[in-house]
Formats: structure tokens, sequence, C-alpha cells
């Protein structure tokens, strides 16, 4: 169990590094892909089937998918920066470390009087299965019954993120017409 | 890609296993792992499987843009639809409980917090997966126009 560990978390630092190195931006979003799928078997080692789930489809399936269409878009490669690049460094290893400074405060994985056991009250665990006739999957009973209001504003969240693209991106066939050259069948 | 047939007969044997994991993850999700999200990125991304491999013409033609730019809003409404159907029957809004009924028991027919959960996550499960086919499209359509 420790080697697989192990082994993931230093195959998603590489593939970070490697992303950071990259300058190709094909290979950079075929590896976001990989790390995407790294972390998902990551949460699934961490007991989260759900979260790793969503990873996966939306990590390194959809997002890849919309990174590679966009690029088809605009370019294949990164400008190589021609200022120093000291300050983005010293941004992200100021972050970095403030980050893990926080680790240390953090509960042990799965300590029985971490807050998150002890917050907002364990009796929801306890009180699923009776008040769901039955269903056994904690996580669906929370986020559509217990947190009903809370899915349906991230559902609207996603309807609105989705009208929000269409209105950027989405060509009107008339318009579209109109600004492409006219291909000529018609007589002038 | 059409071109390449390996890609095409794989992609013409797996799409219709991705689309029964999708729904198995989605009426299945009450009961194990998954849910509406989780179902409807993955019904998604078989249709953009599809539209990857054959052009975006031959996935505009099995799933049209009039419909699944409706299916975005429908998602929404079967949710808040629910939340509505519970006050009407009495209780409060997406209090699930009002929904208990005891027709076909013995056919497991949900009933109850468990109808309740299965309409919400059928909701979700539309609005997303119609909303990244749209996304899809939408990236996709400009790259058309784009190259004529």
């Amino acid at each position: 169990m420790n080697i697989i560990v192990f082994a993931l978390l230093a195959l998603l630092a590489i593939t970070a590094v490697a992303i950071a190195r990259l300058r190709e931006l094909w290979a950079a979003i075929m590896f976001t892909g990989i790390y995407s799928f790294l972390s998902a078997s990551w949460m699934m080692i961490l007991d989260a089937p759900d979260v790793a789930f969503t990873e996966a489809a939306v990590g390194a399936g959809i997002s890849t998918v919309l990174m590679l269409s966009t690029m088809a878009l605009t370019g294949q490669g990164e400008d190589i920066p021609r200022k120093s690049s000291w300050m983005p460094i010293l941004i992200v290893v100021v972050t970095g470390a403030t980050l893990v400074y926080g680790t240390l405060d953090m509960p042990a994985l799965g300590a029985p009087d971490a807050p998150v056991q002890l917050y907002p009250s364990p009796s929801y665990v306890e009180r699923s299965v009776e008040d769901m006739h039955g269903l056994p999957n904690v996580v669906t009973a929370l986020l559509a019954s217990y947190r009903g209001y809370d899915t349906l504003g991230e559902t609207t969240v996603v309807l609105t993120a989705g009208i929000a693209v269409l209105l950027i991106l989405r060509r009107d066939p008339k318009e579209a017409s109109a600004t492409e050259p006219s291909a000529g069948d018609e007589p002038a | 890609m059409s071109r390449f047939p390996i890609i095409r007969i794989i992609t013409k044997l797996l799409i219709p296993y991705i689309l029964l994991f999708a729904l198995y993850v989605q009426f299945h999700g009450d009961y194990g792992p998954g849910g509406g999200f989780q179902a409807g990125v993955i019904f998604a991304s078989a249709l953009i499987l599809y539209g990857l491999v054959f052009g975006l013409e031959a996935i505009q033609r099995v799933a049209p843009p009039r419909i699944i730019e409706k299916g975005m809003a429908l998602g929404v409404l079967v949710y808040a639809g629910t939340g509505v159907l519970t006050m009407s029957l009495g209780g409060q809004f997406l209090d699930y409980s009002v929904l208990e009924h005891h027709v076909l028991t013995q056919w497991h027919v949900p009933s109850g917090q468990h109808l309740g959960i299965f309409l919400v996550e059928l909701g979700v499960g539309i609005t997303v997966a119609s909303v990244m086919t749209m996304i899809f499209y939408a990236f996709a359509g400009r790259k058309h126009a784009h190259d004529t």
C-alpha cells in the first residue's frame, strides 16, 4: 500500500514539473490529462470513489478535449519568456511553503476527532439509511436530499456556465455566412 | 479522424458500453458511487468521442443542438419542478418525504426520499450532459467556421 502511495505521489510531482517545463502545448495538455488520471487514482486510495469518478471523467476526459479544441483555435506553442523568471518562482515557492505550513496543523488522515468527523454532525451517517429507506450511499443522500438546495444551486451554476460559453463562442448561422467570404456559387 | 479504421471500429465498439455505464452510474448512484453529475459527464464524453472521430455533422445528426440546448434548461426544470411538486403536495420545497406512496411495492418502485433523489439526480444528469455536449459543439463549431 505504501509503495503505491509513494509511487503515485512521485508520479504526480514528476508530471507537474514536466507540465511546467514543457513549451509545446499539445504535450502539456496530454500531461494534464495524465495528472488528472493520477489524481483520480490517488482519490481512490483516499476512499473517495465519487470524487475519483468526477476527476477521471471531467479532468482526464472532457477538459482535455476542450483544451485541445481551444489549442486548435489558437496556437500550438507557448512564447518563450524573455524577462527573467525569478518573480514567478518566488511567488510559487512562497505559496507552496504557506500551503505546506498549513498542512502541519491538519489532523491525521481518518482521525476520529478530526473536525470533518465531528462537524456538522455525525448523525447524518447514522440516520441516513433509515431516512432514505435503505439507500446505502451517504454521499448521494447528503448531496441530493439533506443538501438539496445546494445541489440545485450547483446545477444552476452549470447551466449558467453553459449559457455563458454559448453566448461568447457560438456563431449565429446567419452571422457566420455573412462574415465568411462568399463561395461564389451564386451569380453576382 | 474517420480515415483510420482501427479508431473508427474501436470507437463504435466502445460507445454503447460508455453510454450503458453512464446510465448505470445515473440510476445506480443511490446504491454505489456516482450520481447525476458523473453520469452526465460520462454520457457527454461518449457523444464527444463520436463527434471527435466521425465529425461534427455526424454527432449533430444524432444529438441535434436544438434539442441539447433545451436539455440544458430541462434538467434544472426537472430539479426545481421536483421541489415545486413537493410543495404542491403539502410539504416544503424539496422535502421528498411527501412523495411517499405504496404503488407496486413488490417491484421496488422508488418512493419517498428515494423517488426524490432519483428525480433530482435525473435533472442534474440531463443538465450536465447537455451543457458538456453544447460546450463541445461551441468549440468545434468555431473551429469548423475558422477552417472554411
